[in-house]
């Protein structure tokens, strides 16, 4: 009959139509200047890529934690109404582990950019590159992990220790408790 | 109800009432079928009855900063397996946002052939899906630290919900800007004063996660994202980023706040897992539960809810004697892959003491542990993923506490 030959030929035109696995573009958003996306590319990584130019000493980042971060994180960010971020070492194995910038946070480049990001609370992104730099250098000299002389910028940032550097495990290892398979149970 | 005495008061108008019922055809004493009732309308978007005034979103913990904390769903009061969008659980970071669609902007980049930028409009244009999962926040059952006796299950449990939400593929839109072979990770950032980032394993972009705008029907509400959020079905709620404007390609981890100092399993020998992102086989009875008072022995259906992160729920077994026995619960369909199951036992009480318990096991055959079990691997301090089993007690009369 006369489908029998119009099938197939209608299975090849099908077939060279382009799946969208093969040509996904939909031709939707446009190009983003390469101003639009230094605006919002504020990410800073572990191996300190996204750091911006700039410089800060711990000096400058005393006087600017106690204008902008004593009020929650205290006196010496011993903290406040907003959680500590000094001390605790030697605590996570503790019934009650203190988990400081110090004790626990495992890279120093995460500071700079959760203070680029976040803080202070009451004004986010309002620090200068310089003074986000020079507050986390009074931070990490609070913890005793940089000499009180230190001047942070892009280049030794990310080489800093963290003390808590290899506390941490990945890929996840659960299941790791899973219960007992109900054998008995009925229906 | 039925039982309590009638006032003197309310006895009169009963009385005269019935002397005009006897003049008209029928004997009815309700008043809202002599008149009319409220027109169309009113209001314009519809409300719950005023009747259900006490089922709304609580704070478990008054904490120092309103903007920074969680509301939890009051899974005790609700049916079936969907959550309302007004009582969807939150957790904030730095408040919900006021964003306008029209100023919004999702931004593509990093290890992309084509970066690119997208308005609503655009994100509107794409081929969408829809689907139902639950979501619950990998804090949620907090059992150690300050648990209560009088906690309810929307203390307990409280930071779990489930919508039909619909979006765009997030596997879509990469194939748009053409990921380069390197990248293994994205950075999804928000839009909040937090402006909130996590790493997603790019495994799971090209799975199932969703760049979505609405949930069970309409828009997101403001507290879930409004307009655009990212969803990753089965995994912690935090990764979900919420008011969603920029994913960024890349070939390792970002090490962010939330992926480090929080959101990571401290184990009994000061290690803490990173990136345990699934949420396991998990379930809850809700009613007869925590905070509830029954009196009078009799039927009881039992139920409540079970999910996992892995795929579908096999079966829940229900346990009214503290684990010593068990039954199979009847699960609602549809039985549906990360998201929501409703289960049921029908149950006689006798009056006495109970304790009730529910164990899920999902598709890959991993059993809800009890709690011990649980705490001897990962100790009281791993915080997050806490997925034992919840046990009620029921004591005689019939008052109903969280076995802490």
């Amino acid at each position: 009959m006369w489908f029998d030959r119009l099938v197939p030929a209608a299975a090849i035109v099908l077939a060279m139509v382009p799946t969208y696995a093969d040509s996904p573009r939909y031709n939707l958003g446009r190009t983003p200047t390469a101003a639009e996306i230094d605006a919002w590319n504020i990410d800073v990584r572990a191996d300190g890529q996204g750091l911006p130019p700039g410089h800060g000493s711990v000096e400058q980042g005393r006087a600017i934690f106690a204008e902008t971060c004593a009020a929650c994180h205290g006196d010496k960010a011993r903290g406040g109404l907003a959680e500590p971020l000094t001390g605790g070492f030697g605590t996570l194995t503790n019934p009650n582990p203190v988990r400081t910038v110090g004790s626990y946070w495992p890279y120093a480049t995460t500071l700079f950019d959760f203070v680029r990001r976040a803080m202070p609370f009451n004004a986010p992104e309002s620090l200068s590159a310089d003074q986000v730099y020079a507050v986390s250098a009074y931070v990490l000299s609070l913890n005793g992990i940089v000499p009180d002389d230190t001047v942070l910028d892009a280049a030794n940032l990310p080489r800093i220790a963290m003390p808590n550097r290899n506390g941490f495990i990945s890929p996840d290892p659960r299941p790791d408790a899973p219960g007992e398979p109900p054998a008995e149970s009925g229906p | 109800m039925s039982n309590r005495p009638v006032s003197r008061r309310r006895g009169l108008i009963a009385a005269t009432t019935a002397v005009f019922a006897a003049r008209r055809a029928t004997a009815d004493e309700s008043p809202w079928m002599r008149e009319q009732g409220a027109p169309v309308v009113n209001p314009p978007y519809g409300v719950p009855s005023p009747f259900e005034r006490n089922v709304v979103r609580r704070v478990r913990t008054v904490g120092k900063f309103p903007t920074a904390s969680a509301s939890g769903t009051p899974l005790q009061d609700l049916h079936g397996i969907i959550t309302p969008n007004g009582l969807h659980y939150e957790r904030h970071h730095a408040g919900v946002p006021k964003i306008g669609p029209e100023d919004h902007r999702l931004l593509i980049h990093g290890l992309a052939d084509r970066p690119l930028i997208f308005t609503m409009d655009d994100i509107l244009r794409f081929p969408s899906v829809s689907r139902i999962h639950f979501m619950e926040c990998s804090g949620n059952t907090q059992e150690f630290r300050d648990a209560k006796p009088n906690w309810t299950p929307q203390d307990t449990h409280g930071l779990l919900s489930c919508c039909e939400w619909t979006g765009v593929p997030l596997s879509t839109l990469l194939a748009e800007v053409g990921v380069r072979p390197s990248a293994s990770w994205i950075l999804a950032e928000g839009a909040d004063a937090a402006a909130m980032t996590r790493s997603i394993p790019i495994e799971k972009a090209w799975d199932d996660a969703i760049v979505a705008y609405a949930q069970n029907g309409e828009r997101l509400r403001p507290e879930q994202g409004y307009p655009l959020r990212l969803f990753l079905p089965g995994f912690e709620g935090n990764m979900s980023v919420k008011w969603l404007r920029r994913l960024k390609l890349g070939d390792q981890p970002f090490q962010t706040r939330e992926e480090t100092s929080k959101y990571t399993d401290l184990m009994p020998d000061g290690k803490a897992r990173q990136f345990t992102f699934v949420m396991e086989a998990k379930s809850v009875i809700t009613r007869l539960a925590g905070g509830q008072q029954w009196r009078d022995p009799g039927f009881f259906e039992v139920t409540g809810l079970a999910r996992s992160g892995r795929g579908r729920i096999r079966r829940v077994d229900v346990s009214t004697d503290g684990g010593t026995s068990w039954r199979a619960a009847s699960l609602q369909e549809p039985i549906l892959s990360k998201c929501l199951t409703r289960f049921r036992l029908p149950w006689t009480w006798d009056g006495g003491p109970a304790l009730l318990q529910s164990r899920a096991v999902d598709e890959t055959g991993y059993v809800q542990p009890p709690r011990e079990a649980l705490v001897d691997v990962r100790g009281v301090n791993s915080y997050y993923h806490f997925n034992a089993m919840q046990t009620w007690r029921i004591a005689p009369g019939g008052a109903i506490t969280n076995v802490v």
